[in-house]
């Protein structure tokens, strides 16, 4: 019930809205009650509403406002790019992603490649079935 | 002006003169007799037209080799390997015919899906084939008769003469050879292409 995930300069989160969107950004400082200092290393640093932006559990250690080569090494300290791909919602979106861009033929082969598998699948089910009712 | 338009640099590149060129003599113009028939109408002449046909711009995505799929007509949803443009715009492709049962045949660039599957197509040599060859073939007039005349025509149409037959292997059989070096593209190929549920086109790519 209470809140975990806060905003806080380090708090890195996701940009759901806009031209930065699926963007992971560093919350580097707060304006006012709505608008955050956002910062990435491939972003110039800008102003974002916060209803733009989706908190991750990622936090890293910086101080109010640090210029870009200690933003970019706080980030590579703390292995956030790592940590994000390896944490369930990050695999999400690169599946999300990879699934997306596939073409005709990939789609093609994953089906047979579905169909093997449940036949496999299928064939183990019914082998165990035979042990249960003999 | 003048200095915005660089005419002193012009001046200065020329030797403080403006490079001139010397007027070409006048020719004498040819003496014309006023005409003897004056037409008692204006009648107004058609507008000059430099256009020229040309084939239809193929789109980018479409290039020699690359599996195409056919959205209409009896062969719609089957994948198949785009040969080049003739000269009319069509699209030449084949099945080829052993994979899906699509012959060596025309195809509007309209109707069709364009993948980004490429076969490789330098075995195949398709110089001979034109708009002419897939023209219908024009019949020798006959005189009106019955009975005999009709049963004579139907027996005629129906089979393929046989040189078409021999282009299609010889078309196919480099390509063949080309896609069963790529694992599942011969059963791809002989696939049809439809959508499924959840599939938006316009968020496939491919």
């Amino acid at each position: 019930m209470p809140f975990k995930r806060y905003v806080e300069i380090g708090r890195v989160a996701l940009v759901n809205y806009g031209k930065d969107y699926g963007k992971l950004v560093v919350i580097v400082d707060v304006i006012d009650q709505n608008r955050a200092l956002v910062d990435a290393p491939d972003m110039v640093r800008g102003q974002m509403n916060f209803k733009r932006l989706t908190l991750t559990d990622i936090k890293i250690d910086i101080k109010r406002v640090p210029n870009k080569k200690t933003l970019v090494a706080a980030l590579e300290a703390a292995d956030v790019k790592n940590k994000w791909e390896s944490s369930s919602w990050g695999r999400k979106l690169i599946v999300q992603k990879k699934r997306a861009s596939l073409k005709d033929f990939d789609r093609f082969k994953i089906m047979l490649a579905k169909i093997k598998k449940a036949g496999v699948v299928r064939q183990e089910l019914s082998k165990l079935k035979k042990e249960t009712t003999c | 002006m003048y200095h915005k338009r660089g005419l002193w640099a012009i001046k200065a590149k020329n030797g403080g003169t403006f490079p001139k060129h010397e007027k070409k003599a006048a020719e004498a113009a040819p003496a014309e007799k006023p005409p003897k028939f004056y037409p008692a109408d204006d009648v107004k002449k058609p507008l000059v037209n430099k256009r020229k046909a040309r084939p239809t711009k193929l789109r980018a995505s479409i290039t020699p080799g690359t599996v195409l799929i056919i959205l209409a007509g009896r062969f719609k949803g089957k994948r198949v390997v785009f040969l080049k443009q003739l000269t009319s715009g069509l699209l030449l492709v084949t099945g080829p015919f052993k994979i899906n049962g699509v012959p060596l045949r025309r195809v509007n660039q309209s109707y069709v899906i364009a993948t980004s599957t490429k076969v490789d197509i330098s075995g195949v040599n398709v110089e001979k084939f034109d708009d002419k060859y897939f023209g219908k073939k024009v019949e020798k007039k006959k005189k009106k008769g019955e009975g005999e005349f009709f049963e004579a025509e139907k027996e005629e149409k129906n089979t393929l003469p046989q040189d078409k037959k021999d282009d299609q292997k010889t078309v196919d059989a480099a390509l063949i050879a080309s896609i069963e070096a790529v694992p599942d593209l011969k059963s791809y190929l002989g696939a049809r292409f439809s959508l499924k549920a959840g599939m938006k086109p316009h968020e496939l790519v491919f």
